[in-house]
């Protein structure tokens, strides 16, 4: 590449009155009265961007449908009567979209009534491995030395115990685990993810001189980490915890297959999925709508992760 | 802050304070007031005595065991005088940058002393602190990595006002900001842009402002050019140059190009391996100068005059520079010294001006390092 | 320069056809990014013979990397593309060549080395290793052999106790020894060209010049070509022969070495001298090239130089200078020079 093919803004050595060059990519006209900062201009950013727009949209619906389920649908999946055996595997119709189960129950409205469990599994998890891995790899990765040491090598240990292995081991101590069980135990066993990308995050990010230029106008450890440090480091965490959104929604299902998370009568995409699989090629349709819910809506989740990373780096800008 | 005007006030009103406290707030309000004072140009502004950083090299994850140390900076002194620029050279790893680290309090000093305006800031600690930071500032090497990338122009330069917010009130600190902007030759409407935007030279003008927004009083430079193009570097030169004479700045300027030093300094420190080698005027460093070193440095450095060169004499160092974790005993420069005798491995040499000068007025009677000190011009054509 | 036949056939593959060892004729490199397309060299010519030294000066952007990273066959594509030019080694055209025949070339025949040593060593192979690697891949010598050879070629460049230290790694060795393991590899199968990318720039002044003597002996022992790329005037001073001063991607002014120091033909050149300072006594304020160099993507017409030229007048302003042969006031001829500009009469007579 060549060293100099970057944008710079042109103009002479000497003071000039006029903007000179309009070379700055994106930076319309500056007007003098607009106060620029990180946050304001992510906000106007992603207000123009579309793919911010579209997740919202889908992820505002979503949780519109996880609230009031009833309003999409006029069945209720835990009324007496709402199965009907005679339906068991019917593939859709005019009047059920999405076809029947094996006890012959409507697909559609389970699959609406699930959602809540599905959102509430996914974004629980995320939100608590996300708080925990940044707040433990923000502390370590800034404080460094023997605490530092001591997280870390915590961290390398817990890290060690496969999710799968010790949910059941905590589940089935429990008994029966609920959505906020079952997104607590994830959430336990799965923060070291979040805590290594964003220890090594910080880490990297601290050895910049603009750290060390704020450290010599004598900012406070506070101001360091969250303007200077937070801000740099948090790129990689947004996208892997909005990727682990979905994951963390399947990985339900795993346990309530294993018959220690969401239990019938409750619903949820992952158990819907699970009671499906067995069948998939028989009646593909049992899988595929709760699928085709659970990939929209981390997809949805994966598209604002990137706008809001993408949004906060002026380069991209 | 706000806490410790209350115990100003208390000193005053209750005398039943306990006396501990009454003295400590009194010798920060003292010390506070001699760093607020004015000095005269040419008075020593700041001094630096005996200064060490050793950093330690350990081993073990858990329980660290110090097995070495690297003797960065082991030993160093000089003095800086209001309004003037004193360059400090040597190649990597003479603990030049570390100096820089250690005046900026951005690193603990081993041992030793930092007097600014008489008051041993490696001591100070609270307001006294916060007044000296404010008054010591530094511009650093790199454009591209000492500017965040997530801010816009007029929130890094805005910032030293958010941490010392009696410089400049809220409403005020955008026009200031815009007004550092003009006075380092940029477009005050760039205000709202980011540093991507901008070429490694502006991004160095955007770098000074940051320096001069607390109106400080010495700014450290460590190779605050070194990263621009040469057309560029003449440009940030000359600014700084009249920066200095428009704010009555102390520059301390950190640099391994001996051309620039010597074009921007009154005087000029040569280091070696964590020791000053050889310290004086411009004219004492470069025309006359008595440590072997010094000379083996300013006759390496390549002229673009062919003509001027063919007449020099080059002195060409074998080896490389030893590790500071392990430097030579005595002179440190010995290992490479053409010179070196056995009193080198044995006697530390003290920078002091050599007896052979002592008394007379010549250029070369100045501090210098070396028990065989002897004047030797490299830099002019024989 | 640009005025020789086109018809030097390929034909013969060594230079006693009277071909130079390289030759770049009228080379374009464009970038095509996201923004836009950037052009990094605008038309460049320049020749190298055995066992003659020529410095690419130029600033960050002006394509004096480029150029060699053309050369060489290494750069990006996409996005970077070559839409128009020759290169020439031993007066066959290596931008038609097949990639097999490329490849060939490349290392062997055309060495490289690079600014930064550290990176472009394998940290977690021993030095010995990777000089006995390019014996091994290139001559087929077994391991035994390959090691000798590493040897010699590290007395060869003058590292101390170097049969002790063949099995060092290369953090084990100082910045200047390393560029010495850089050179070294490069000479291991005696190329004919070498092209040397700001090989002293990241070294300490004293370690700079033991490296650039040790470039320049290795070169005259061997008589190869070599391009040393650089944006200091002072390091190609004395090793050099003769040199090219890029701007934004064009050859601005050409010159046998002592002469450019002395009478620089381009107001670029002179700008460059006068504001670097003097060693041997404090002068005034620095002259100061105003401005930043240009943008790429948006070269200024005519001369790009012009914005920030003294000189400038409105044929700059429209009309690109060609790079034409500068003479003495009286018409006398001044070989090997030529400048880019509209008015080197006046710059280099004035």
């Amino acid at each position: 590449m060549p060293e100099n093919t970057s944008t710079t803004v042109e103009e002479s050595a000497v003071p000039v009155a006029t903007a000179a060059g309009g070379a700055v990519k994106g930076t319309k006209k500056d007007k003098p009265e607009r106060v620029a900062s990180m946050w304001s201009d992510a906000r106007r950013d992603l207000m123009r961007n579309w793919v911010f727009l579209v997740s919202a949209v889908l992820i505002l619906a979503l949780l519109v449908i996880a609230a009031f389920p009833g309003l999409f649908t006029s069945g209720d999946p835990y009324a007496k009567g709402f199965c009907d055996l005679s339906n068991s595997v019917v593939p859709p119709t005019g009047a059920h979209w999405f076809g029947f189960d094996v006890q012959g129950c409507d697909i559609y409205t389970r699959t609406i009534y699930g959602t809540r469990n599905s959102i509430i599994v996914g974004v629980l998890t995320s939100v608590l491995t996300t708080l925990v891995g940044c707040v433990l790899g923000m502390v370590a990765g800034l404080r460094g030395g023997w605490l530092d040491v001591l997280v870390s090598r915590f961290t390398e240990v817990w890290f060690a115990i496969p999710t799968m292995l010790g949910g059941l081991l905590v589940l089935a101590m429990l008994g029966t685990g609920n959505v906020v069980t079952v997104s607590l135990i994830m959430a336990v066993l799965g923060w070291p993810q979040l805590f290594r990308i964003m220890r090594g995050s910080v880490i990297t990010n601290k050895q910049n001189d603009y750290v060390m230029a704020a450290r010599a106008l004598g900012a406070g450890g506070w101001r360091i980490a969250m303007r200077h440090i937070l801000p740099n480091a948090l790129a990689p965490v947004i996208v892997v915890s909005t990727i682990n959104l979905g994951v963390y929604i399947s990985a339900e299902a795993a346990f309530s297959y294993l018959g220690i998370g969401v239990q019938s009568p409750n619903i949820s995409w992952g158990l819907m999925i699970s009671d499906g699989q067995d069948r998939f090629l028989s009646a593909p349709h049992m899988v595929l709508f709760p699928s085709l819910f659970l990939s929209i809506t981390v997809l949805a989740f994966i598209m604002l992760g990137e706008a809001v990373r993408d949004a906060l780096d002026p380069k991209l800008r | 802050m706000a806490e410790l005007r209350k115990e100003d006030e208390a000193v005053d009103a209750t005398p039943n304070v306990t006396e501990v406290e009454t003295v400590e707030a009194a010798t920060e309000t003292a010390a506070v007031a001699a760093i607020e004072a004015p000095v005269e140009r040419g008075e020593p502004i700041l001094q630096v005595r005996g200064l060490v950083k050793h950093f330690p090299l350990t081993q073990g994850i858990l329980f660290k065991k110090q097995v070495g140390a690297v003797k960065a900076v082991d030993g160093v002194s000089f003095d800086l005088y209001q309004g003037e620029t004193l360059g400090i050279v040597g190649e990597s790893g003479c603990g030049k940058s570390t100096v820089a680290k250690l005046l900026m309090m951005l690193e603990t000093a081993t041992a030793g002393e930092i007097f600014y305006k008489g008051q041993d800031i490696t001591k100070l600690s609270g307001r006294a602190l916060k007044a000296v930071r404010r008054n010591i500032q530094m511009v650093f090497q790199d454009p591209y990595t000492s500017l965040n990338p997530r801010m816009t122009v007029g929130d890094i330069i805005g910032e030293p006002f958010d941490i010392h917010p009696e410089v400049a009130p809220k409403g005020d600190r955008r026009r200031k900001v815009q007004e550092l902007l003009d006075v380092v030759g940029l477009n005050p409407e760039y205000i709202n842009r980011y540093p991507h935007q901008f070429s490694g030279g502006q991004r160095q003008r955007i770098g000074i402002a940051r320096g001069l927004a607390l109106n400080p009083e010495i700014i450290i430079c460590d190779e605050p050019v070194s990263a621009l193009d040469v057309s560029v570097q003449a440009q940030v030169v000359n600014l700084m140059e009249k920066l200095q004479d428009e704010f009555n700045l102390s520059y301390l300027f950190i640099a391994h190009d001996l051309s620039i030093v010597r074009h921007i300094s009154d005087r000029v420190g040569v280091m070696y391996l964590g020791k000053m080698a050889e310290i004086g005027t411009d004219t004492q460093i470069y025309d006359h100068p008595t440590h072997p070193y010094t000379q083996a440095l300013l006759s390496a450095v390549p002229v673009p005059d062919p003509e001027a060169r063919e007449g020099r004499e080059r002195i060409i160092l074998t080896g490389d520079v030893p590790s500071p974790a392990n430097p030579p005993s005595g002179c440190r420069f010995r290992t490479r010294c053409w010179k070196a005798q056995d009193k080198c491995a044995t006697d530390v040499p003290l920078l002091a001006i050599p007896e052979r000068f002592q008394g007379s007025d010549t250029p070369a009677a100045h501090e210098s390092a070396c028990h065989f000190a002897e004047e030797k011009d490299v830099v002019h054509a024989a | 320069m640009t005025t020789i036949d086109k018809k030097t056939s390929a034909s013969g593959a060594t230079s006693a056809t009277g071909a130079p060892l390289l030759e770049v004729r009228d080379l374009h490199v464009e970038f095509h990014t996201r923004d836009g397309v950037a052009k990094a060299i605008n038309g460049v010519s320049y020749s190298v013979e055995a066992g003659e030294t020529l410095a690419v000066l130029g600033e960050s952007g002006s394509g004096k990397s480029v150029t060699a990273q053309a050369i060489m066959g290494i750069l990006d594509m996409p996005p970077g593309r070559i839409p128009k030019g020759e290169i020439l080694f031993h007066g066959e055209d290596m931008l038609t060549m097949s990639a097999e025949e490329r490849r060939k070339i490349r290392g062997r025949r055309i060495a490289m080395i690079f600014q930064d040593a550290l990176s472009a060593l394998n940290p977690v192979l021993s030095v010995g290793y990777q000089l006995g690697e390019m014996y091994r891949v290139h001559l087929g010598l077994s391991r035994k052999e390959a090691k000798a050879r590493a040897i010699e070629l590290m007395d060869r460049v003058k590292i101390p106790a170097a049969a002790a230290r063949v099995n060092d790694y290369p953090h084990q060795f100082s910045g200047g020894m390393r560029q010495r393991i850089m050179i070294a590899m490069a000479m291991a199968l005696e190329p004919d060209l070498i092209i040397a990318d700001e090989p002293t720039t990241a070294l300490d002044v004293t370690v700079q010049a033991q490296v650039m003597d040790l470039l320049a002996e290795l070169q005259r022992e061997e008589n190869m070509g070599l391009i040393l790329i650089t944006h200091d005037l002072g390091v190609v001073a004395d090793v050099a022969d003769k040199i090219a001063v890029m701007y934004a991607g064009r050859i601005v002014e050409q010159s046998p070495i002592h002469e450019l120091y002395k009478r620089p033909a381009h107001p670029y050149t002179r700008g460059l001298l006068d504001s670097i300072p003097r060693l041997d006594q404090k002068g005034q304020e620095l002259y100061a090239i105003k401005g930043l160099p240009p943008n790429l993507m948006k070269i200024p017409p005519g001369c790009a130089f012009n914005p920030r030229c003294p000189k400038a007048r409105d044929i700059c302003r429209t009309e690109v200078p060609a790079l034409v042969p500068v003479t003495e006031q009286d018409g006398g001829e001044l070989p090997g020079r030529g400048s880019a500009c509209h008015f080197w009469k006046e710059t280099i007579h004035g």
